[in-house]
């Protein structure tokens, strides 16, 4: 390309930060990302020596939820470099351009970065009826994933939308709604649930990604190992009480006030794969379980069908809607046990009689044989 | 049944099958019971720091160390199922022949219907019996599988990491906790009708069925081992 593009440094420059903020954030950058101290440097020669990364940031069926998580992460840098300058080429949200000049700013970017631009989607995208449920510009949300997927270096599916439907696609999913992954293959997807993602994951992601280049180790459900491979549980400062058998029993009892472990009133931190223990939100201010409310498992597969939020067993399809594993256990369990009472009773009825022909026979055998039970 | 009844000593259930049964019952038994209060922990209304107690902890501990007897024991049984003798053998559990099939007929009749029927032929394991016991296996596997797959979070070790896939599969931890939940009632349905049924055939064969698998020994009747010995 003949134009000189600015590097990251260069824009970050301009943005009036100093060197000193430059290098604090990369090593915020590198402490998030889990790198080592020598993971700083490499940040910091990214940085200094890599252009715009350039994105397409396209919104499905969601709530913008994602979008403004990531607005407030917690260094501004990001904020101001990343969203507002460097990256998004098109977003439906925060671009200044609409009608055809915005269609053709997602041409532009399409044709003159072909095949190197990462593609953020936000939101699930609706199949049913021909997908007249989203549409931009005449065109169905699964025409325009596809059209820009098609071209893009990697995926990055933003929330559990993208990632698995959420909301949209809980029962009975009237849109049929579907995550990026049942629609698009043969490319690299990075799936970063939760509903919303936290945005120092979501930084993270696109962080790893401009700064070496690649996608980030990924588990075997697509998502950054860096940030979903501890449960909500293991990393919860309310663990000691679950482990010592200390549980909330109801959330305005001694128990609650006293912190103790949310497990009895559905907290689904057991299940979830995700950073909140330890990023937190909100600047690291709090996250659900330390303001009292166990966690709802938004990073989850289908966590809105496995209701309801405050029971520790989710009730089970097709027994009703607030029917257990236990309930149908023990109803199947009375059921068999009053079988079993009257099978018992008819077995004495009738089988009286044959019974006590045998013992009458061995009765008669053993007098016989002289109480010999010598077996030849 | 013929009136003079001559009974003879058949060593039925050797010494790693009756071992293996012992095990397992036991296994299930505190598998069962800790599972449950896993899922329903008591409610303590009390003082102390978390720092104090460590009971909720041990319920587990006791879950997963019984959970890997379980499994080495039931690998332990698959492989017996080749090398036993002719009742304890794969062939008894997965019906495969006419017979066996006339069989758990005849053992429905027997059982649920209370008709008079000629006397069970099999010596082992009737047809019916082996098939749910074959199904029981299923589901040890299923448990095991579901099992591990959870405890895999929560450990560096290899082994329960081979079963990390299920986790995916399923949709994530919070199906794998409910099918592992609900399976535990199988086994306590199970183990209800099992012992039922056992007492039922001792008292209406008069065989030794309960105390076969105490000492190996089942008595059956001389008339039906002369006819045939080949089963």
């Amino acid at each position: 390309m003949s134009e000189h593009l600015p590097t990251m440094w260069e824009e970050i420059r301009a943005r009036g930060y100093s060197r000193r903020d430059f290098l604090k954030f990369c090593a915020w950058t590198a402490a998030f990302l889990g790198l080592e101290s020598s993971g700083i440097g490499q940040i910091v020669h990214a940085m200094e020596t890599k252009t715009r990364l350039p994105v397409i940031w396209l919104h499905g069926q969601e709530c913008t939820c994602c979008s403004e998580s990531f607005i407030r992460t917690s260094h501004p840098i990001v904020g101001d470099i990343i969203l507002d300058h460097i990256s998004l080429d098109y977003t439906e949200t925060l671009q200044a351009a609409s009608g055809f000049q915005a269609e053709k700013c997602l041409h532009d970017t399409m044709t003159k970065y072909k095949g190197k631009y990462i593609l953020c989607f936000e939101g699930s995208i609706p199949t049913g009826n021909d997908g007249v449920y989203c549409c931009i510009a005449g065109k169905t949300m699964e025409s325009i994933l596809e059209e820009t997927a098609a071209d893009a270096k990697a995926i990055i599916a933003w929330g559990n939308c993208a990632t698995y439907g959420c909301i949209q696609a809980a029962k009975p999913n009237p849109t049929e709604a579907k995550p990026v992954q049942k629609l698009i293959s043969g490319k690299p997807i990075i799936n970063v649930p939760g509903c919303p993602p936290i945005a120092e994951v979501m930084a993270g992601t696109i962080l790893y990604m401009l700064t070496f280049d690649r996608i980030p180790a990924l588990d075997g459900q697509g998502r950054p190992k860096t940030f979903y491979s501890r449960r909500v549980h293991d990393t919860c400062y309310r663990r000691p009480n679950y482990d010592a058998g200390l549980f909330v029993e109801t959330f305005d009892d001694e128990n609650a006030k006293k912190g103790y472990c949310l497990y009895k009133v559905g907290c689904r931190g057991p299940v979830t794969y995700n950073s909140c223990a330890i990023m937190k939100w909100n600047n690291g201010v709090s996250y659900p379980i330390q303001s009292g409310h166990g966690c709802l498992g938004c990073s989850e597969l289908n966590f809105w069908d496995n209701g309801p939020f405050y029971q520790h067993l989710a009730s089970f399809p097709g027994f009703g809607i607030e029917s257990t594993a236990d309930d149908i256990g023990i109803a199947i369990g009375v059921a068999t046990a009053t079988g079993i009472a009257a099978h018992a009773v008819s077995t004495n009825i009738r089988k009286r009689k044959l019974v006590k022909k045998e013992v009458d026979v061995s009765r008669i055998k053993n007098i016989e044989k002289e109480g010999g039970n010598q077996d030849a | 049944m013929s009136t003079s009844i001559s009974m003879r000593r058949v060593y039925v259930w050797q010494l790693p099958v009756r071992l293996y049964h012992w095990i397992n019952a036991l296994c299930i038994l505190v598998l069962a019971a800790t599972g449950y209060l896993i899922g329903n922990p008591f409610a303590l209304q009390n003082s102390a720091e978390a720092y104090l107690g460590y009971w909720f902890g041990t319920v587990r501990f006791i879950h997963f160390a019984f959970a890997f007897l379980f499994f080495f024991n039931f690998v332990y049984r698959i492989y017996f199922g080749f090398v036993g003798n002719r009742f304890a053998k794969w062939g008894n559990f997965i019906p495969h022949k006419k017979e066996q099939f006339a069989e758990m007929l005849q053992v429905l009749k027997i059982d649920i219907l209370q008709t008079a029927q000629a006397p069970l032929k099999a010596i082992g394991h009737n047809s019916l019996a082996g098939v749910t016991y074959f199904i029981t296996f299923l589901i040890f596997l299923f448990q095991s599988i579901t099992g591990f797959g959870m405890y895999a979070a929560m450990s560096n070790s290899w082994f329960p990491s081979l079963f990390a896939w299920i986790v995916p599969l399923m949709g994530g931890d919070a199906y794998v906790r409910v099918w592992h939940h609900l399976m535990m009632w199988f086994f306590i349905i199970f183990a209800m009708i099992h012992v039922y049924l056992v007492f039922y055939h001792d008292y209406v064969e008069g065989r030794g069925t309960i105390s076969s698998m105490g000492g190996g020994w089942k008595f059956i009747e001389k008339e039906r081992l002369e006819k045939d010995v080949t089963h």
